[in-house]
């Protein structure tokens, strides 16, 4: 239960940092950071105190890997998460370093030709 | 016909990273390989339309295990939708595209955002369902950048990052339902939350997915990016994504979750309906004052996915009649469609009028009429369409949202959903009396009219308007019965996992 509340927080402390944080450069850490305690939160789904991975060998029963196993759907899924993480990153910090081109700041607040 | 389903993001996923090679040897192949492949869709969505639901187990896995594609009325609406959008706006694109640089890699990011819309509407899966939408969000995000330019890349920045918060929020409400039922399978999934409920933990969920996919459609509290980025994207882009991405990642998702995974209930009802009138409201009121031509059409879109918000909040209710809840989820179908017709041939109508002119400032602009004359009747079929004059198709659809919402009671809420219709009016004369009538300015007495590539889709997509508006009857026996059959009934899309 820790453990969640733990990821909450992180969650909390990306949302601050997103939202509060001038610098384009720290939105993008903020919006990783986000992105991480979701994948934690995504893993802790799956976790099991003193579990195995969930491998079938040869001297174990299926009674036993039911028993001690731990859910391997959460961690396929984390990995496609943090591979789409990677895309956006990528493409926010080539977005930044072209803005950074052309308005030769990181301040989001000099940054505002458009009114939203 | 259900062998080929998986083709319809294969195609064009496949296409895009094919095209970047071939383009290195020959330039000009790229305009070809997009006609031909978003052609060949847009054939295909078309002859879905007249195949009965199916589901297709990815790789031969039996579910609730392998990734369940699914087919049945209201995907296959969605993809008429949004592949002939795609064809037209490729055609439009051959000629309007050559004032950018990188024409290669323009048509492969679109064919991504095609491959990514494509697969959020034919999935059956909900972690799947996230990856496409994801893919379908990456490569708006580089188009709205596309230019390159400072407000290019702000307007970019900005969706990316609040795109990106919207996907987390998604993520986050799958791994809930995940813990919760212990499936990602969703006829499977609406199946275990029949017994679990509406209870916290599931009320959470649907916090996160009205705000996730909310913002995807750009409902009002979460519409900021909005106004920004589709005036910024290339004029075929802004079609596209007005007139189609907010449909599919947006609307297409809550419909589908809350009708079938979730179920309907009076809280989300009640949050729907808010949030649309909300909208309608405001991205009227806003639109009035805009001064960029884009930009106008922009908020219009805000307000316009008000009216499909309300309605279909209004069908979530479970406590109205079975007449009351078919006839709003037929209002909502219907200006669905209607919208991607009409707002995707004004923002190509103003696309053409920026590649003629240089500017899309409404003050500057005016008299056009005599020198293009058939881009501009175009838009003013447009224009009449949107503001909800008959016979035009988009009359049908707001009498038929207002009619329901008069029926199940929602005084207050016709009301608004009537003066909003007058609001619209307003800001379309305005448009037409700043851009077709008025004086010509001096500059631009020698403008032509637009060049065949870009005058062919205004003409479809005018003639579609008119079209679905005078064949109301058919339209709705063929295309829209199927759909709303499929959306009132819940027990129907759980038998999928059960039959093939």
């Amino acid at each position: 239960m820790v453990l969640y509340f733990l990821s909450l927080v992180l969650f909390v402390m990306g949302l601050y940092c997103l939202v509060a944080k001038k610098n384009i450069v720290k939105k993008i850490i903020g919006i990783t950071i986000i992105e991480y305690s979701i994948n934690l939160f995504l893993i802790l789904i799956g976790y099991r105190r003193g579990g195995v991975a969930p491998i079938l060998m040869k001297d174990m029963s299926v009674a036993e890997l039911v028993e001690r196993g731990v859910d391997p759907l959460p961690q396929a899924l984390v990995l496609t998460s943090i591979v789409i993480g990677l895309g956006v990153l990528a493409l926010m910090v080539g977005v930044c370093l072209r803005l950074y081109e052309k308005y030769k700041t990181f301040d989001m607040s000099e940054i505002n030709r458009l009114r939203g | 016909m259900q062998q080929y389903y998986p083709l319809f993001t294969a195609i064009p996923l496949a296409i895009a990273f094919v095209n970047l090679l071939i383009t290195k040897i020959n330039k000009r192949a790229g305009d070809y390989l997009a006609l031909i492949a978003t052609g060949v869709l847009a054939y295909m969505s078309i002859k879905m339309l007249f195949v009965g639901p199916f589901s297709y187990h990815v790789g031969g896995h039996l579910p609730p295990w392998g990734i369940l594609l699914v087919s049945d009325g209201l995907s296959s609406l969605m993809l008429v939708v949004i592949n002939v959008i795609a064809f037209l706006s490729i055609i439009f694109s051959l000629k309007y595209m050559t004032t950018y640089t990188a024409k290669p890699k323009y048509y492969s990011l679109f064919l991504l955002m095609v491959g990514g819309m494509n697969g959020v509407v034919i999935t059956g899966d909900l972690f799947n369902l996230y990856v496409f939408l994801e893919i379908a969000s990456i490569a708006s995000y580089a188009l709205v950048g596309f230019g390159c330019e400072k407000e290019e890349l702000e307007a970019s920045f900005k969706y990316m990052i609040l795109g990106g918060v919207a996907s987390t929020g998604v993520l986050f409400g799958i791994a809930f339902l995940y813990s919760i039922t212990g499936t990602l399978n969703m006829p499977d999934m609406a199946m275990q939350l029949e017994l679990v409920g509406i209870n916290r933990a599931v009320a959470f969920v649907i916090a996160l997915f009205v705000m996730g996919f909310g913002l995807k459609a750009s409902s009002v509290p979460f519409h900021a990016w909005l106004p920004d980025a589709h005036p910024s994207a290339p004029a075929p882009i802004s079609a596209m994504l007005s007139g189609v991405l907010i449909k599919a990642l947006g609307v297409y998702t809550i419909m589908r979750i809350m009708f079938h995974v979730i179920g309907p209930n009076p809280l989300v009802s009640s949050i729907m309906m808010f949030l649309g009138a909300l909208s309608m409201v405001v991205g009227g009121l806003l639109a009035i004052g805009q001064e960029d031509f884009k930009r106008m059409l922009a908020y219009s879109s805000i307000s316009q996915i008000g009216y499909v918000m309300i309605a279909l909040g209004l069908a979530l209710n479970p406590g109205i009649g079975m007449m009351t809840k078919a006839l709003a989820i037929v209002g909502a179908l219907f200006h669905l469609v209607n919208h991607a017709v009409f707002k995707s041939l004004l923002f190509l109508c103003s696309g053409a009028v920026e590649y003629r002119t240089g500017t899309r400032d409404l003050g500057k602009l005016g008299g056009l009429i005599r020198k293009m004359p058939v881009t501009m009747t175009t838009c003013s079929i447009g224009s009449l369409s949107i503001a909800g004059l008959p016979p035009f198709n988009g009359f049908w659809s707001k009498l038929i949202i207002i009619m329901a919402l008069l029926r199940a009671g929602y005084m207050v809420y016709g009301a608004i959903a009537i003066l909003v219709g007058f609001i619209t009016l307003a800001y379309f004369i305005k448009l037409q009396a700043n851009v077709l009538f008025g004086k010509l300015p001096e500059a631009f007495s020698e403008v032509r009219e637009a060049p065949f590539s870009m005058v062919l889709p205004l003409v479809i997509l005018a003639i579609l308007c008119v079209g679905l508006g005078i064949a109301y009857p058919f339209v709705e026996t063929e295309m829209l019965r199927a759909a709303w059959d499929t959306l009132l009934d819940k027990a129907g899309f759980m038998n999928l996992l059960l039959g093939g």
